[in-house]
């Protein structure tokens, strides 16, 4: 998997939650949850969607690392070893 | 003959839209089915009879806003339940074909996995989900595939196939329906006067010719002159405008609940420190062995401490009504939501102490989605016996909250946050939450706001309570 498709796999399950966002205006190594003002279902419906679309599950020790656009995307490479 | 009106779904609603009816006249329907969805100033509402009967007529439009109390719709007790054969001498009018099980939308249930957005959206564009192909992660049907399948506006309004499967379940003779496309007559404009609720050739001339009193002008004209294009917008069009005018409507709305429970609520506050770490503990070892999808969050923990202390604290559950306190037959508890654009609506979830902990996390899930994208219903809107805002999501300490009348109580939790914490003479750093409780103060003294406090705190100390 390329940075550029797990950038876009990160976005796309940011939209599904959030389906209004303006992704462009949110810096990559921002806190997406307060941009976008995800409360904690959103984040968790979030962490689900992304769970399954990079077919590994992401654990609540993990949470950290996949609150920005960059951290979620450095996630999901590192995971693919 | 009962009329069905337009109802109060809150202190805050003066009036309603019919956005959708969700029967048609013919139907037969119980007390508690959904009939019509309507939009208020704060939400999109699906609505439940309260009788059961036959749908005789529908009195109001489409997209026309009325007052509270307006009648919208005739329900005639049924003779005869259609669904048992008459035993009787009376032979009963062959019924062409027997109607499926009245559902609101037509087509294959979509899969449960879908977002409620791109469910609502299907729905809203007369898009059948089952015929989607997905290009989301694992052949999910996403908004975007929606929108790809929504047949194009012009010529098609999009709403032609919905009513098309709706008209093939209504009962009909079969010289009505050869007689209504005929005279290019929509059988569901037609007030049935059959036995069994169905569609009999008399009643498709009435139609016809405009004598049916209890159809609305729009529906008896479009019967008349037949299934040419409704001028009206598409609905994409139609609920955008309407959520821009929820935008302003909205903000009446909680002006004129909040100042209501200001100028008549004299609110007492108490504010209590609660460890969250054995809570957290707990909720981390369950969580490991659950499937992502069921995880539990530390809301739905805080919820539940809630509803069990109502239900330990009665006198915080209820209504203060007529110059007097009302017990709640039951915890509803109207679980506080901030709608994307700016808002806030506190539907109830029901029974709510007697949810287990994975019941009331899937319950509450799915009513963040149904206030923020799709539609509540109206009991939830209308049974909350105490409220509990969760406003520690946005960053805050603490929210001292203003109770939605006719509650008595509000508990309000901050941010779960680190800080330095004494236990058993040490300091050490603990995950704390600050959980406040406004209340009625006609309807309870401190001691009681209390005691209800202690509770909270007992339970979130003791998870497996909960």
């Amino acid at each position: 998997m390329t940075p550029q498709q797990a950038m876009e796999m990160v976005q796309d399950a940011l939209l599904q939650v959030a389906p209004e966002a303006d992704l462009q205006a949110v810096p990559p190594d921002a806190d997406f949850r307060d941009l976008l003002e995800l409360d904690s279902l959103d984040f968790l419906a979030y962490v689900e969607i992304l769970s399954e679309a990079g077919g590994r599950r992401i654990e609540e020790d993990d949470y950290p690392k996949v609150t920005t656009m960059a951290g979620a995307t450095a996630f999901i490479i590192a995971d693919r070893g | 003959m009962a009329e069905f009106r337009m109802p109060s779904l809150g202190a805050d609603m003066e009036t309603g839209t019919i956005t959708e009816w969700l029967v048609k006249p013919g139907d037969t329907i119980a007390k508690g089915d959904p009939i019509a969805v309507i939009d208020t100033d704060k939400a999109t509402i699906e609505v439940e009879s309260f009788h059961s009967g036959v749908v005789t007529g529908l009195l109001v439009g489409l997209d026309q806003r009325v007052p509270v109390g307006t009648p919208l719709a005739v329900i005639t007790e049924a003779a005869q339940p259609p669904s048992r054969t008459e035993p009787g001498p009376i032979a009963t009018p062959p019924t062409p074909e027997a109607p499926p099980p009245a559902t609101p939308s037509a087509g294959v249930p979509p899969s449960p996995v879908l977002s409620p957005l791109v469910r609502h959206l299907a729905a809203e564009q007369g898009v059948d989900l089952a015929a989607v192909p997905g290009t989301g992660p694992g052949g999910k049907v996403t908004r975007a595939d929606v929108i790809r399948a929504t047949p194009p506006a012009q010529g098609h309004p999009p709403r032609d196939g919905r009513e098309a499967a709706l008209a093939a379940r209504l009962k009909a003779s079969p010289l009505a329906r050869r007689l209504a496309s005929e005279l290019g007559v929509d059988l569901a404009t037609v007030t049935p006067t059959g036995r069994t609720g169905a569609i009999r050739a008399q009643d498709v001339r009435h139609a016809a010719t405009g004598r049916t009193g209890t159809i609305h002008s729009q529906d008896v004209r479009r019967a008349a002159t037949g299934p040419t294009p409704e001028p009206r917008p598409s609905p994409p069009d139609a609920a955008e405008r309407r959520n821009g005018a929820r935008q302003a409507t909205m903000r009446q709305a909680i002006a004129r609940a909040m100042s209501r429970s200001k100028r008549e609520i004299p609110h007492y506050y108490l504010t209590q420190t609660t460890d969250m770490s054995t809570a957290l503990a707990w909720l981390r070892d369950r969580n490991r062995d659950l499937p992502v999808s069921r995880r539990i969050l530390p809301a739905a923990v805080l919820l539940k401490a809630t509803a069990l202390a109502a239900s330990e604290v009665p006198e915080l559950n209820g209504f203060w009504t007529d110059d007097r306190f009302v017990p709640g037959e039951a915890v509803h508890l109207g679980v506080a939501i901030s709608l994307r654009g700016g808002g806030l609506i506190a539907p109830a979830l029901h029974d709510a102490a007697r949810l287990g902990l994975a019941d009331l996390m899937a319950g509450m899930k799915d009513l963040v989605l149904r206030a923020r994208g799709g539609r509540l219903r109206g009991t939830e809107m209308t049974e909350a016996t105490i409220t509990a805002t969760n406003l520690g999501e946005q960053g805050v300490e603490s929210v001292h909250g203003v109770i939605y009348p006719p509650q008595v109580a509000l508990a309000g939790f901050g941010r779960i946050t680190e800080r330095p914490w004494a236990v058993n003479g040490l300091l050490g750093v603990r995950p704390l939450v600050t959980v406040t409780l406004a209340a009625d103060h006609r309807a309870t003294d401190g001691y009681t706001g209390a005691r209800f406090l202690t509770a909270v705190d007992r339970l979130l100390n003791h998870p497996e309570e909960l």
